[in-house]
């Protein structure tokens, strides 16, 4: 690992001021990704700056929704007994991520910066878009088999790799981030881009903004689940995932909100689904209709073809289990 | 301490000739060289790092760069904790942070300052074993044993944290500790007796 300067900020704004100051610093927190990224020479920072030590680590309720602070950890969040009652998808979703010990350490902050796991994004041998801008897609000419199958371009086909955060789109999340000068929220489905042609930026973060907290709006939601496939049992990334969170009355289902993993640059929200189900009666039928929409405009690469089959299945199976 | 480092002497002239401007800027916690040095030597001065480790406090420096594994084994002679894969892939590597397991390897030793430590040679009581340590060792709970402190680390937290109710919950939540040799029934075997048994982990 290439070494670097550390600094240990004090407040938010000495953070924000450091990473405006340094041009090449990135902020850190669990690391888990960061140090990862530096130890094969994928990320260089000559500057360091440590905010674990920032206020940013509780966990609010009010009328309003629930307010997480970025520094939460992982594993913090999924045993949290406020949203293990009332936000269970969120819960699912990042006990369905990583290993116990990388919980232990991932903030919720850090587990939405984390960048894709694509090999040839993390090979520096390998041309990589987004890595180096202009050195090439790897992935669309070569195995493939991991990567998007919505919304990539030529530039890019990789995918986040995160579950908290297909859950937290689902969940009409918004983000709070800060830098030196103001605060703004961002609605937390425009947090993340599409690669287009600029796959080296993976979201809208201005420099020297850190995001600061998420809050998740309180909801009706009556029913959910977030269904992951993946090679094994555990401790993988997605092949796809699907969070499903719906409000059901009577067997029909009045609002729906879907969001998929695995398939894109950003997770995948499933607004033309979500309108389709609005007004429906359960059935298998109905799941299945719906599946077959959400894959209609799905583009596969030589590999990954099976994303598609695979993608309609999990949405039937996330559907079913949500409302048994 | 770091007696194999070829470049130690180059590296003590800067630390001394920089602890007056440490001692001026004292809130600052790095010792930063002139700024006229070559950038490799200047730029990254040591780091000032206290830790207790296994009920033992350490006062240390370390460069930034140094993971919390390669400070135990490399600058401690604490090798009882394992470098399996070195990305957190692996578990080999697994600590306790101020009671929380974690993966050392992708942790920065000056991250943890102030904290408590406690790796696999800090879990008996003297000459007398673990309960988890027992259990492994009854269970046959290893073959080649590399991944074996890792693996005692994080099911001794499995425990603690409440997940290892039954063996599907034992793998999910030892899944982040991989055995090659394939030990893993003895080893959810072990976890269900400790667990089992009631003993305070």
């Amino acid at each position: 690992m290439i070494n670097f300067d550390y600094i240990k900020a004090t407040s938010t704004k000495a953070a924000t001021d450091a990473r405006v100051k340094n041009a090449s610093s990135e902020f850190i927190a669990g690391g888990t990704n960061l140090v990862d990224l530096m130890k094969r020479g994928v990320a260089g920072p000559e500057t360091l700056i440590d905010i674990t030590g920032l206020p940013l680590k509780q966990v609010t309720t009010d009328a309003t929704g629930i307010t997480i602070g970025a520094l939460a950890l992982n594993s913090d969040v999924t045993e949290n007994a406020i949203i293990k009652q009332k936000f269970p998808l969120l819960s699912h979703a990042l006990n369905a991520g990583a290993s116990a010990q990388l919980r232990n350490m991932a903030t919720v902050g850090g587990n939405m910066m984390q960048r894709t796991r694509c090999p040839y994004f993390y090979d520096i041998a390998l041309p990589c878009n987004k890595r180096q801008p202009g050195s090439g897609c790897g992935a669309s000419e070569g195995y493939n088999r991991m990567h998007a199958i919505f919304g990539a371009s030529e530039k890019c086909i990789a995918v986040h790799p995160s579950d908290m955060c297909v859950a937290l789109a689902a969940l009409n999340a918004t983000v709070q981030v800060s830098d030196s000068k103001k605060a703004r929220q961002i609605l937390f489905t425009d947090f993340h881009r599409l690669p287009g042609d600029n796959p080296e930026q993976d979201n809208n973060l201005q420099t020297g903004e850190l995001i600061t907290s998420v809050h998740i709006p309180t909801n009706n939601f009556n029913k959910s689940y977030y269904l992951k496939i993946r090679d094994r049992a555990s401790y993988a990334f997605a092949l796809v995932s699907v969070a499903v969170a719906l409000e059901v009355n009577n067997g029909i289902i009045k609002t729906a909100s879907l969001a998929m993993g695995g398939v894109a640059h950003k997770p995948w929200r499933l607004t033309e689904v979500e309108k389709f189900l609005s007004g429906k009666s359960i059935s298998v039928d109905v799941f299945a209709q719906a599946a077959e929409l959400a894959m209609a405009n799905a583009k596969t690469y030589e590999h990954n073809g099976f994303k598609i089959k695979l993608g309609k299945a999990a949405i039937i199976e996330a559907l079913t289990k949500a409302n048994a | 301490m770091d007696k194999h480092k070829p470049n130690e002497s180059r590296r003590n002239f800067l630390k001394n000739s920089t602890a007056l401007a440490a001692l001026t800027f004292a809130p600052i916690a790095f010792v930063k060289a002139a700024e006229n040095d070559d950038k490799i030597a200047s730029l990254f001065e040591k780091v000032p790092l206290q830790l207790e480790i296994n009920g033992e406090l350490h006062k240390l420096t370390v460069e930034p760069r140094v993971t919390l594994l390669d400070l135990l084994r490399e600058q401690l002679n604490l090798t009882g904790t394992k470098k399996g894969c070195d990305h957190g892939q692996c578990g080999a590597c697994t600590v306790h942070v101020d009671g929380k397991r974690i993966n050392s390897c992708l942790s920065l030793a000056v991250m943890n300052n102030g904290k408590k430590i406690t790796t696999i040679e800090g879990l008996a009581n003297g000459e007398k074993l673990h309960p988890m340590q027992e259990a492994f060792i009854k269970n046959d709970g290893f073959q080649c044993g590399y991944c074996t402190p890792g693996q005692i680390m994080s099911a001794v937290c499995c425990i603690r944290e409440g997940h290892a109710n039954n063996p599907a919950e034992i793998r999910e939540y030892m899944s982040g500790n991989i055995c090659r040799c394939g030990a893993y029934p003895n080893i959810v075997d072990a976890i269900t007796e400790v667990k089992k048994g009631g003993q305070t982990v």
